[in-house]
């Protein structure tokens, strides 16, 4: 089986090591992973924004270099794949050719642990974590595409995975994009809220499936002096933990 | 309280530990509530698409079911009244109270009134008009608004009750007990459902079929504001009508289950047209304001689904931007999510110009919606409206062309992360950044950001490319 990372821009640029780590889980299921090169931002930002005419110039993009693969797409996104899978078509909805077009990579899109579990059938991970976990639902994996089981799943498969659920698991943390730098009070006073339900949790670990939740965590809880660890689910399934 | 931008009261509410604390404890018990209410039903997803099939219909036709409405109010012996916008709609209650020279008018809870602000102008013609919800008494006696749809006074704490019933009754030693607190309203109001020349009261839902008008209360005030004053004005959006009694039985239920949590309110109640020969109560006369106020170009715009709202809340309370900031940041009749969409849709974009922005499209709204309405997909499309007429700042259009440009040009994204990381050179502390100019300043103000990466993942990609088979 073949499959084309779409490795999305927080990931390329400020988290390579959680591309790295998908790379390496993807392997170790016995998948052959491509890197289509030309990829850049699905163009979320420009979108939630309301600058939809830049983010179709993203789009058209992106559509340009994943229709030249024709595998599954796989990204360690959930905010990144709901982007393409369901505002795509929508953002070409007075474009019919270019709206086809979106549908059709739309339906090749697949967020890591839902492509895990659903598609690859995964059951045993192979993986070794010791700790006290705890998981932050995001709000576009787990509302937006539906996806709350596969990472919960994937998380107690580890050996040594010491799971607790924190309150709410579910309940947004505030990132929200350009939300949290232009409602900056907001958006950190809903990240003080998560914060709360993780330390309640006594967990050490904090794992997630968006870097850019995890961005807004982790940022807030460096600030405040207390950090714990916090990991991408892909760095724990690939045993890739120590950076 | 309502002065200022949406950001600079959100940057006071949050500070606020007492108002989070309170909207923290509400939010969670209506959640629950709705959770488990719903939870029982034994399709709860198919009720709710029954209700968002019927919502979506009566907008489909709203000109026919509204004909049909006036004409069933009109033969149960009820007068029926178009009102274009909220001084029209005014205006008609206002003549109606002169005509019968009131001089109480007793109210039960109605947000269209809050929206038009009736009670000023009633008063300014020299009316009383009291509150008799319990919530909306609480915030007629603080002269605020409601800070929630159907909990007007969430934000209020028991102290604040005591203190405020004080004033208003002379009350001294109120003790810290909500039982002994609703008694006191009861003592203080009872005798103004008896001494009312009028009763107001809005409408929940109108059953267009037999010109009902449904209202639901838990406090039976509803039932007194309808029943006892010589007349009853009920004024309604033009969007609340339910067809048949069998749309009702969908409607209802997704409402009290979604609002409060409860399987039914403790009362509904059900008023088609006056008093009848034979009837031992009701009012004389009977008056139904059907009130447009900018509803009919909701209708005929791509935000025409918002019209499908049932009022219950549910949206402010799985909102954590409401949970953070509470109704009063909102400045607005209506807060949270709903409220965010429809009040620059009903005032115009200019007015609430910040409330779209206002969500971090968490979707927990539509989650919770019973009737589905898909509100952050509005909220993104009104931002886009924004855009489009130049509303947004010129730094911020200018960065999302350039956005846009990179995207398009790997060449040019690659060319420009070097540029970023020369540039956070200076800013950059154990590979973290904790503080940037603006725009990156709201972010760094609270939390550390991440530096660019020394080596990205598509430059470390080579390297990659041919697993080794170790």
């Amino acid at each position: 089986m073949k499959v084309s990372l779409f490795v999305t821009c927080l990931v390329d640029l400020f988290f390579p090591e959680v591309g790295e780590a998908t790379v390496k889980v993807l392997r170790e299921h016995g998948v052959e992973v491509d890197f289509p090169r030309g990829q850049t931002c699905c163009g979320q930002p420009a979108f939630n924004s309301g600058y939809w005419d830049d983010a179709r110039a993203a789009a058209r993009h992106f559509l340009d270099v994943f229709e030249a693969t024709d595998d599954y797409i796989v990204t360690p996104s959930g905010s990144c794949a709901l982007m393409v899978k369901q505002e795509y078509p929508h953002l070409f909805e007075n474009e019919p050719e270019t709206k086809a077009r979106a549908v059709a990579v739309a339906q090749r899109v697949h967020e890591l642990s839902s492509f895990l579990i659903d598609v690859l059938g995964v059951e045993e991970v192979g993986a070794r974590y010791e700790g006290r976990v705890t998981y932050h639902a995001s709000c576009h994996l787990s509302r937006g595409l539906g996806v709350t089981e596969p990472p919960r799943r994937l998380l107690q498969a580890v050996d040594g995975v010491e799971y607790v659920e924190m309150e709410d698991a579910g309940r947004c943390c505030g990132f929200g994009g350009t939300f949290a730098v232009k409602m900056a009070d907001v958006s950190n006073a809903m990240g003080e809220d998560k914060i709360a339900n993780i330390r309640a949790t006594e967990a050490d670990t904090l794992v997630g499936c968006d870097a850019g939740c995890l961005m807004q965590i982790t940022g807030a809880m460096r600030r405040s002096g207390r950090p714990i660890k916090a990991y991408h689910l892909a760095q724990i399934l690939a045993g890739e933990t120590e950076s | 309280m309502t002065t200022g931008t949406f950001t600079e009261r959100a940057t006071t509410a949050v500070q606020d530990t007492q108002l989070r604390d309170a909207l923290a404890r509400a939010t969670v018990h209506f959640v629950d509530g709705r959770l488990t209410a719903m939870g029982e039903l034994p399709d709860p997803d198919g009720l709710r698409d029954r209700g968002r099939a019927i919502r979506r219909e009566v907008l489909e036709n709203l000109d026919e079911h509204l004909a049909t409405l006036a004409d069933a109010v009109e033969a149960a012996g009820g007068h029926v009244h178009w009102a274009l916008d909220g001084d029209e709609a005014c205006r008609i209650v206002g003549q109606i109270a002169e005509q019968h020279g009131v001089e109480l008018a007793v109210k039960a809870k109605s947000m269209t009134s809050e929206e038009i602000e009736l009670n000023h102008v009633l008063e300014a013609q020299g009316v009383s008009v009291v509150e008799t919800d319990l919530g909306e008494w609480i915030i007629q006696l603080a002269g605020e608004r409601p800070s929630h749809i159907i909990a007007p006074a969430v934000h209020k704490t028991i102290e604040d009750v005591i203190e405020l019933f004080k004033t208003a009754t002379g009350e001294e030693g109120l003790p810290a007990e909500i039982p002994a607190l609703t008694a006191v309203a009861r003592r203080a109001l009872r005798q103004r459902f008896v001494e009312a020349g009028l009763g107001i009261s809005g409408v929940n839902f109108a059953v267009a079929e037999t010109g009902t008008v449904i209202l639901v209360t838990n406090e039976g005030n509803g039932r007194f504001v309808t029943s006892l004053p010589p007349v009853h004005v009920a004024i309604m959006g033009l969007e609340k009508v339910a067809p048949t009694w069998d749309d009702l039985t969908v409607l209802l239920p997704l409402l009290t289950r979604s609002a409060t949590g409860q399987r039914m309110s403790s009362y509904v109640t059900a008023v088609t047209g006056p008093r009848r020969a034979g009837d031992i109560d009701g009012p004389q006369e009977f008056h139904l304001v059907i009130m447009d106020n900018g509803r009919s170009d909701i209708l005929d715009s791509k935000y025409r689904e918002s019209l499908a709202c049932i009022r219950c809340g549910a949206c402010l309370n799985v909102c954590p931007v409401y949970g953070e900031v509470g109704g009063h940041t909102y400045a607005s009749t209506y807060p949270g999510p709903i409220g965010s969409v429809i009040t620059p849709l009903l005032e115009g974009a200019e007015s609430a110009s910040e409330l779209p922005w206002a969500s971090s499209l968490c979707g927990a709204c539509l989650d919770a919606c019973p009737v589905r309405i898909d509100l952050p997909r509005m909220l993104i499309e009104l931002r886009d409206e924004q855009v489009a007429r130049g509303m947004t700042p010129r730094s911020e259009s200018w960065a999302f062309r350039w956005f846009g440009r990179l995207t398009r040009h790997r060449f040019l994204y690659s060319l420009a992360v070097r540029v970023g990381r020369l540039l956070q050179r200076p800013l950059t502390r154990d590979d973290r950044i904790t503080s940037a100019p603006p725009p990156l300043s709201g972010w760094t103000q609270y939390r550390d950001f991440p530096a660019l990466a020394g080596r990205s993942f598509s430059e470390r990609w080579e390297e990659m490319e041919k697993p080794s088979h170790d």
